[in-house]
C-alpha cells in the first residue's frame, strides 16, 4: 500500500503535441493518500482511463512524474510497480481453475508453493469463492469472474494500489449493489489504496470517500460526495452530478443580489467577481415551488416515482425543480431559491461569496 | 404451441435436395454400385459381391499407399501447425504491415493446385530450376526425379509453402479477437512470454486450430494434383499417395470395380479420422 503522487502529469497520444487540445490529459497534479478510496468520475473521453493507465504503468506520461511513497516510479514497468487492476471486461485465464487463477500472480513471482496455498485460501475467503476453488474459471458468471480479477490483485500482499476501470459495466444491476458493498467492506477491512474509474455518478458517490471529477483532460473538482453536491466548483460538476443536474441561469450581479431578467434574488454574500460570463447555479432540490416568489410557466412534469421533476420557464430560461410526490402545484406557480443552495459562477468556475454564511452546507447528496 | 403443418413447404427444400442428390448422393451410389460388380467393357456388368473389398484389404499396394499418406499428413501437420502459429504470433496487429502481411499470406492460397505443382516442378529441376540448379551448384546432390527422399522433400516443402498461410490466417483471426486487457492483466500479474502464450493466446486459438488441423488433415490426406504434377507418384511408387493410386487404377487400368471399392474405403477412412480428430479435440475442450 502506498501514497500515490501525480506530479504535473500531462499526456498526449500524439508524438509531437504542442497545442493544448492535443493532450488527452492536460495537467494533473494530485495525491492519492495511502489507504484512500477514490473514484475518478467523468464522461467518456475525459482522460480518466488515460490517467489510470499512467498509474498502472501501461502508459508512460509525456510529461511529469509519478511517485509511490515519494519514490519516482515513472520509468518503472507495470510489474515493478506492484499494482493490481480490474478491467471493464472480466479478465480471467479460463483454462485454469479458480484456485490457479489466484495463484498465477504469485507463482509468476516465484513465491514458494506453501505460501501460495496459504495466500490463495485467504483470498478465496475474502472474495467469497471458497466453494468454487476447484472449478474451471470459464464456467463462472460475470460477477464471479470480476471477483477473480479482483482476487488476483488482493492475493499479493505487497500490492501498492488496486485500480478499477469501470469494473461493473458487464454486471447485472442487482449484482452491482452486492459487489459494490463487498468492495467497500474489503476496503474497510484491508485498507488498500483503491482508485475506481467510472462514468456512473451513483457508483462513484457510493464507493468513494473522495471523488475526483474529470472533464476534458483536467481534474475539475476533488471532494466528498456532499461537497460535489452542494458546491460544484465547475458548472460541469453541476451538470454531471445530480439528477436532473444543476440549473444554470445567466445573471447580473449587483452587490449582494443577482438579477435574472426582471427578477431580483438576494444572495447570502457578495460574489468576488472579476469579469466573465456570470451564471447563477441552483440545484433542483433547492428550488421551492409555491405561491410566493418569481412567476414561472410550467412546461412539463415528470413523475419519477419517489418525487416529481417539474420543468418550467423562468424569464425565458428553462429551469427544473424537484417537488414532493404529493405536493400541490398552484394554478399560478411561483418559485423561490433556497439561499444556501445558490452558487455563483464566472466563466464556468465557482466564485466565493463574501460576508455570507460558512460555505460548507449540511445536506448530503 | 400449435405448429402449422403445410406439406407444400417441402417444395422449399426441394432445390437443395436435388442439388445434393446430383452432386453427392447419386455419384456416391454409382460408386457403390460399381464396387460390387465386375465389368469387361461393353457396359456389361457381373455381380462380384465383396470380392473387390477383400482383394483391396489384402493388397500390399493399398496399405503402402495408405502408410505413405498417413506419414505425409503427419509431417504436414507437424510442420504447418507450429509454423503457422509462430508466424501468426509475429504478424503485426496494427499499422500498414497488417494488409501487407495478409495479402502476402493469402497469395499462395489463391494459386490453383496444378499451377503450384508446375511452379515447383520447374523450380526444382536440376537443369533450369532455380532451386534444383542452385542446390547442385553448391554441392548438394538434389534430384527429385531420381531420389525418393528428394521427391518427398519437394512435395512437403511445396505443401508447406502452399498451405501454411491457411493456418496462419486462422490463428491470426483468433489472436486479434483477444482484447488488450488480457495482455495488460498478464503484465500486471507478471506473466512470462510463455505463460501469455500458454494461458491466453493458445486457449483463444483453440477453436480455430481445431478447424485448421481438420482442414489440413483432410486436404493432405486427399492430396493429388501437386505431387502428381511434380513427381507423378515417383520415383517408383515413393510418392504415390492414395488418390494418385486410385486414379491410376480407375483411369490408367480402367479397373472400375476395385477402384470403386477403394474409393469407398478411402472415403470411410477420411470420414472416420476426421470424426476422431473432431471428437478428441472437442472433448478436450469440454473437459477443461
Amino acid at each position: 500500500m502506498a501514497r500515490i503522487d501525480l506530479d504535473h502529469i500531462r499526456h498526449s497520444y500524439l508524438p509531437n503535441a504542442t497545442r493544448e487540445e492535443h493532450f488527452a490529459l492536460r495537467e494533473v497534479h494530485h495525491s492519492f493518500e495511502d489507504g484512500g478510496a477514490y473514484a475518478l468520475l467523468g464522461p467518456s473521453g475525459c482522460g480518466k482511463t488515460t490517467l489510470l493507465n499512467i498509474i498502472s504503468g501501461l502508459l508512460k506520461p509525456s510529461h511529469g512524474k509519478l511517485l509511490f511513497d515519494g519514490k519516482d516510479i515513472t520509468r518503472l514497468s507495470t510489474q515493478e510497480r506492484n499494482i493490481a487492476q480490474v478491467f471493464q471486461f472480466p479478465v480471467i485465464y479460463d483454462t485454469m481453475t479458480v484456485y490457479d487463477n489466484l495463484a498465477f500472480p504469485l507463482r509468476n513471482r516465484g513465491v514458494p508453493e506453501a505460501e501460495v496455498n496459504h495466500k490463495v485460501r485467504e483470498t478465496l475467503d475474502m472474495i467469497d469463492l471458497v466453494d468454487w476453488a476447484k472449478r474451471k474459471a470459464r464456467g463462472l458468471t460475470a460477477d464471479q469472474k470480476q471477483k477473480i480479477s479482483l482476487g488476483r490483485g488482493l492475493v499479493r500482499s505487497d500490492v501498492n494500489a488496486i485500480l478499477f476501470d469501470e469494473p461493473l459495466t458487464v454486471i447485472d444491476p442487482h449484482m452491482k449493489w452486492v459487489l459494490r458493498s463487498q468492495l467497500k467492506q474489503l476496503h474497510r477491512r484491508y485498507g488498500h489504496t483503491m482508485i475506481y474509474v467510472t462514468h456512473d455518478q451513483t457508483e462513484a458517490l457510493t464507493f468513494a470517500e473522495h471523488v475526483v471529477v474529470m472533464y476534458d483532460g483536467q481534474i475539475v473538482q476533488i471532494g466528498t460526495p456532499a461537497e460535489l453536491f452542494e458546491q460544484p466548483r465547475h458548472i460541469f460538476v453541476g451538470y454531471f452530478i445530480g439528477s436532473p443536474g444543476m440549473n444554470f441561469l445567466p445573471a447580473e450581479i449587483e452587490g449582494r443580489a443577482a438579477k435574472i431578467g426582471g427578477q431580483r434574488i438576494e444572495l447570502p454574500g457578495a460574489p468576488a467577481l472579476n469579469g466573465g460570463k456570470v451564471e447563477l447555479g441552483i440545484r433542483p432540490e433547492y428550488v421551492r415551488v409555491g405561491r410566493e416568489g418569481m412567476p414561472v410557466s410550467i412546461t412539463r412534469i415528470d413523475d419519477v416515482g419517489r418525487h416529481k421533476v417539474l420543468r418550467a420557464d423562468l424569464e425565458g430560461q428553462a429551469i427544473a425543480a424537484i417537488v414532493g410526490e404529493d405536493a400541490e402545484i398552484p394554478a399560478e406557480p411561483r418559485i423561490r431559491f433556497e439561499p444556501a443552495g445558490i452558487n455563483i459562477y464566472a466563466d464556468s468556475w465557482r466564485v466565493e461569496m463574501q460576508g455570507g454564511p460558512a460555505s460548507h452546507g449540511g445536506k448530503g447528496g | 404451441m400449435d405448429k402449422t403443418w403445410n406439406n407444400k413447404a417441402w417444395f422449399l427444400v426441394l432445390p437443395v435436395l436435388v442439388l445434393v442428390a446430383f452432386s453427392a448422393v447419386i455419384p456416391l451410389m454409382t460408386v457403390v454400385n460399381y464396387s460390387v460388380q465386375d465389368t469387361f467393357g461393353n457396359n456389361q456388368f457381373f455381380w462380384a459381391g465383396t470380392e473387390w473389398f477383400e482383394e483391396l484389404l489384402h493388397s500390399d499396394r493399398f496399405w503402402a499407399a495408405m502408410g505413405r499418406n498417413l506419414i505425409f499428413s503427419f509431417i504436414i501437420l507437424a510442420i504447418e501447425v507450429p509454423l503457422g502459429i509462430f508466424i501468426a504470433l509475429n504478424m503485426p496487429r496494427k499499422g500498414w504491415g497488417v494488409p501487407v502481411c495478409l495479402v502476402l499470406m493469402a497469395l499462395p492460397l489463391l494459386v490453383p493446385w496444378n499451377v503450384v505443382g508446375t511452379i515447383w516442378q520447374v523450380f526444382g529441376r536440376t537443369d533450369i530450376g532455380l532451386l534444383g540448379y542452385t542446390l547442385n551448384a553448391i554441392g548438394i546432390d538434389y534430384n527429385y526425379v531420381r531420389d525418393p527422399f528428394d521427391a518427398w522433400m519437394t512435395v512437403i516443402v511445396m505443401d508447406v509453402w502452399h498451405w501454411t498461410s491457411l493456418v496462419v490466417l486462422l490463428c491470426y483471426a483468433g489472436l486479434v479477437s483477444i482484447p488488450d486487457a488480457f495482455y495488460q492483466a498478464a503484465k500486471i500479474d507478471g506473466a512470462s512470454r510463455w505463460s501469455v502464450f500458454r494461458y491466453i493466446q493458445l486457449p483463444k486459438m483453440q477453436r480455430v486450430l481445431l478447424i485448421a488441423v481438420l482442414l489440413r488433415f483432410m486436404d493432405s490426406f486427399m492430396i493429388y494434383t501437386e505431387p502428381f504434377v511434380v513427381t507423378g507418384g515417383g520415383p517408383g511408387n515413393s510418392t504415390t499417395f492414395l488418390s494418385i493410386d486410385l486414379v491410376k487404377m480407375a483411369l490408367g487400368q480402367f479397373d472400375l470395380g476395385p477402384a470403386a471399392a477403394m474409393s469407398l474405403v478411402y472415403f470411410l477412412i477420411v470420414l472416420l479420422l476426421s470424426w476422431v480428430f473432431y471428437t478428441v479435440m472437442t472433448n478436450y475442450d469440454a473437459e477443461r
